[in-house]
């Protein structure tokens, strides 16, 4: 298996991880999504909010699922100014997604992944811009670039988060060791 | 997913993903209808605002730091080209002097006019400034967030521009930040003139582009290319005689009852990093009801004017 898998090798049993991490990651995706970015990459811009929230419920579905990430939607509507339960619907729909198809994800490797991921963020953005249609009376064609360049960070952030994910271990394993 | 919800369930892990859904996705759509429609949540909206506060002050300190570096570098290498910009504001301050000094001397005589005629008195206004501290959010809305707000008493309807024109109007206060909407923002009107031969008429915002157009326009009504847009001050929220707009394109096309007018804002609306908040104009009286004889005209014009 080549070095990219996020999946678990058998040998080692994977730790749950922390709650602090979890916020942690996800406050750190709201600060990314505000900065400020401006025309033509305000359109480009991945939303990190969906994509970290995707990654934990895909790994982590028992701990972090919809409510979550209805809240984190709540909160992402605050930020943005736009109606109260736009991302909220748009994030729930998002966590089932990735609630379902989360088995199916783990036998995948990541290129693989990518494909059913791309389902779910299109999924995604076209609720959002759909509200506001229905809402607005208009749709700006250039926002569904961002479910394409999400759709393409999500290799490099699940590497990232698992990544990290192993320091974190790494860390407890040694202090574990040192202590008795 | 038939397999995870029929199978024996050793631990209880609450209800199943479908049932979540549902539930959750009723209650955004309940929590839309509810803003949508009668935008009771503003309470709410400004509580969590302060909570997430942070991190959004957090956001702007990138864009604050690469600010200074260019300025420290400014500083440093290009002196000269600072010296430049001083002169050439000086000159431009001599010569606003003069067309100041002007203005007074006709706003008097205006004064004079009016009060020989009756009319009411054209009232100044004051302004205060604001600084964007966030832009649109969103690819949708043309709206920034400005830093002043409630406990600057800035009030929703209040109009912003900044040294050249119009740029837009608050439409949201929270505690310490207010929201601006831009005049190009989908649907946004400005009552305006033309400043040539006081044509009447209503500007309207494009959404996507930064540009404006005027709706409803007779195909022999008389406008020309470079006109001036300024505001008309009817309905008493924008004051007279600012300008907003200029006339970029007309398309006269006999096919349709209207012409296609297309137009260039004059502010700076997606420049300036400093924004001028205009007191609110004094209440107009009370507008008469509608009676079915009067019915018609302007009426529908004037409908999404905050």
């Amino acid at each position: 298996m080549p070095v990219i898998s996020t999946t678990p090798s058998k040998s080692e049993i994977q730790r749950p991880v922390s709650n602090l991490f979890v916020l942690s990651s996800l406050l750190f995706a709201l600060f990314l999504n505000g900065l400020p970015w401006e025309g033509i990459w305000l359109a480009l811009r991945p939303d990190f909010v969906a994509l970290v929230l995707l990654y934990w419920c895909t790994h982590n579905p028992w701990r972090i699922g919809i409510g979550l990430s209805w809240t984190v939607g709540i909160l992402a509507d605050v930020a943005d100014a736009s109606l109260f339960g736009q991302h909220a619907l748009a994030y729930t729909l998002l966590a089932f997604g990735g609630v379902v198809l989360h088995r199916r994800l783990q036998m995948f490797d990541l290129r693989q992944q990518t494909i059913q991921v791309f389902g779910i963020f299109a999924l995604t953005y076209a609720s959002y811009a759909l509200i506001h249609w229905q809402v607005n009376g208009f749709v700006v064609w250039q926002y569904f670039l961002g479910s394409l360049t999400s759709t393409l960070m999500w290799t490099p952030l699940s590497m990232m988060i698992q990544a990290m994910r192993h320091v974190r271990m790494d860390n407890d394993r040694r202090h574990h060791e040192r202590r008795p | 997913m038939i397999d995870s919800t029929q199978s024996f369930r050793f631990f209880n892990r609450g209800p199943s993903p479908v049932v979540r859904l549902v539930f959750f996705a009723m209650l955004s759509l309940l929590l839309l209808f509810v803003d949508a429609r009668y935008r009771y949540l503003e309470s709410t909206r400004s509580a969590l605002s302060v909570l997430l506060s942070p991190i959004q002050q957090l956001a702007t300190y990138p864009g604050v730091l690469w600010h200074q570096a260019g300025n420290f570098f400014i500083t440093q290498n290009a002196q000269h080209a600072l010296m430049d910009e001083n002169g050439e504001l000086r000159l431009q301050h001599q010569n606003d002097a003069a067309q100041l000094s002007q203005f007074q001397a006709l706003q008097l005589e205006n004064q004079q006019i009016r009060k020989l005629y009756d009319l009411p008195q054209r009232n100044g206004f004051t302004t205060q400034l604001a600084e964007i501290v966030y832009t649109e959010r969103d690819v949708f809305q043309r709206k920034v967030l400005v830093h002043k707000g409630a406990s600057a008493k800035v009030e929703i309807g209040q109009v912003v521009m900044d040294d050249a024109g119009i740029v837009g109007q608050i439409t949201r206060v929270y505690p310490g930040l207010s929201e601006v909407t831009l005049i190009t923002e989908k649907d946004h009107a400005v009552p305006v003139q033309v400043l040539r031969n006081g044509l009447r008429t209503i500007l309207f915002g494009s959404g996507d582009t930064s540009q404006l157009s005027l709706r409803y326009m007779p195909v022999g009504a008389d406008i020309q290319n470079d006109d001036m847009l300024v505001t008309s001050g009817i309905d008493g929220i924008y004051p007279p005689g600012i300008p907003v707009a200029k006339v970029i394109k007309i398309e006269r096309d006999a096919a349709y009852p209207f012409a296609r007018v297309t137009c260039l804002p004059v502010g700076g609306v997606d420049k300036h990093r400093h924004l001028l908040i205009l007191s609110a104009m004094d209440k107009l009286p009370e507008r008469p009801a509608e009676t079915a004889a009067s019915n018609g005209d302007k009426r529908t014009k004037s409908k999404r004017k905050n």
